[in-house]
């Protein structure tokens, strides 16, 4: 029970998807410029994050066995599929937040923090369970980083900057003190 | 990683289509593509490198194949279509990584199957070998996988050396200096693609003032918004 935590811990805070493994950088930059909707994309993610992890599982225990080199590309024909439904579910459900998202929402399955999550997963030999605790806490991380990267930017909108920092040389600047200050969690927990 | 790729018109001549990757349309640099496994990989010169070599190798093998089928390949679902063929020499890339250079291999980890969603592969595929000859996508290739391979390095070495004190593991840095840990850890990372992006900024905007002739004013501060606070919370998302 406690493992399960400090996996939960660890993916959300001491190892952040975003801020220590560099995973799933377009998105900060394009979907940041409002807290909303970087928190919203987060949101959306987790969720395939979760049923990614669990695909996956699903995968390396009863169909890859024997065939590890087909491990990436089975992992990202199963991700696009589960992208495409959840697509087709929220265009169903909120039409609002479907446009929100825009085009964000379908390259969520060209993402790496999904593809990153399986092979993580993979890799340390997670149980379902652990894979499951793994993505909602890698999830929730990146949600976190969308929304604190967005309110920061929503505040800069009006502070005086030099032409040369504007764009995504600007929104680097924000990461790197940020992931400085991730860096204090640094081997706390089951990194 | 995930961004549209930007429309870039076909330059004329093939010694064009090389070289335009490398520098004027760099891929991480000017179209900001690639940044996971670019910031994930470069706290070592070597694993920059073999980074660089590794993607360039998927990214020319695919442009090959994309470009001499793109007659056959269905408009529908030709993104997974690409996917499927990119995922299928990434396998070959990352076993010969693991044979040839085991302990890069180890250390870049999962980031090499990272290279299937890297936005510059699935990008040049679609603007560029979907619509052209096999020879002018594989010169494409080759100028994109360069000029990735360019900015990886242009990011690894500095680390590399700032913070370990050494090249490619042999020491250069005197006795008497103190590694910079933070530029080997993530934060440095993020650092050192900031710098790269503030330095590639100045470059366009001297250009953008010496067309105009202009005088050069980089540091320049942008006039903010002038809205008052109380307005500025009362503005509809």
């Amino acid at each position: 029970m406690s493992d399960l935590f400090w996996i939960f811990v660890s993916a959300a805070i001491v190892t952040n998807f975003v801020l220590v493994y560099f995973l799933g950088l377009c998105p900060v930059i394009g979907v940041t410029n409002k807290s909303v909707t970087g928190l919203r994309l987060g949101l959306a993610t987790t969720f395939v994050m979760v049923l990614a992890s669990l695909a996956a599982w699903v995968l390396n225990t009863f169909v890859l066995g024997n065939a590890p080199y087909l491990r990436v590309i089975a992992f990202i024909v199963a991700i696009a599929s589960i992208v495409q439904i959840v697509e087709m579910f929220i265009k169903k459900v909120s039409p609002g937040l479907y446009r929100e998202l825009g085009i964000f929402l379908p390259l969520i399955a060209s993402n790496s923090q999904v593809l990153g999550l399986t092979i993580f997963q993979t890799n340390r030999g997670y149980s379902l369970p652990e894979g499951l605790m793994f993505a909602i806490g890698g999830g929730i991380g990146i949600t976190a980083v969308l929304a604190i990267v967005g309110n920061v930017r929503e505040r800069l909108e009006f502070a005086p900057i030099p032409a040369i920092a504007r764009g995504p040389a600007l929104v680097f600047m924000i990461v790197a003190a940020l992931s400085l200050v991730f860096m204090g969690f640094a081997g706390m927990g089951t990194a | 990683m995930s961004m549209a790729p930007k429309a870039t018109a076909t330059p004329a001549t093939s010694g064009a289509v090389l070289t335009r990757g490398l520098w004027h349309e760099n891929p991480v640099l000017v179209q900001t593509l690639g940044l996971c496994s670019a910031l994930a990989v470069t706290n070592a010169v070597a694993n920059s490198l073999a980074m660089g070599l590794a993607t360039t190798f998927v990214l020319v093998s695919s442009s090959i194949i994309v470009s001499s089928m793109r007659k056959y390949i269905p408009y529908e679902i030709r993104i997974t279509t690409y996917i499927l063929i990119i995922g299928t020499f990434l396998a070959v890339a990352d076993m010969a990584l693991e044979a040839l250079v085991p302990e890069v291999h180890k250390a870049m980890g999962p980031y090499i199957a990272l290279i299937v969603t890297n936005c510059i592969v699935l990008g040049r595929q679609e603007a560029f070998a979907s619509r052209n000859s096999v020879k002018l996508s594989i010169l494409d290739g080759l100028g994109n996988g360069f000029g990735f391979t360019i900015a990886l390095l242009l990011m690894g070495i500095p680390r590399e050396v700032l913070g370990n004190g050494t090249f490619l593991g042999y020491h250069v840095m005197p006795r008497a200096f103190e590694p910079w840990v933070v530029m080997m850890l993530p934060p440095g990372g993020f650092l050192m693609i900031g710098i790269l992006l503030l330095l590639a900024n100045w470059h366009d905007l001297k250009k953008i003032a010496r067309d105009a002739g202009a005088e050069l004013k980089p540091v320049s501060i942008v006039k903010p918004a002038t809205m008052p606070e109380r307005e500025r919370e009362a503005v509809p998302a």
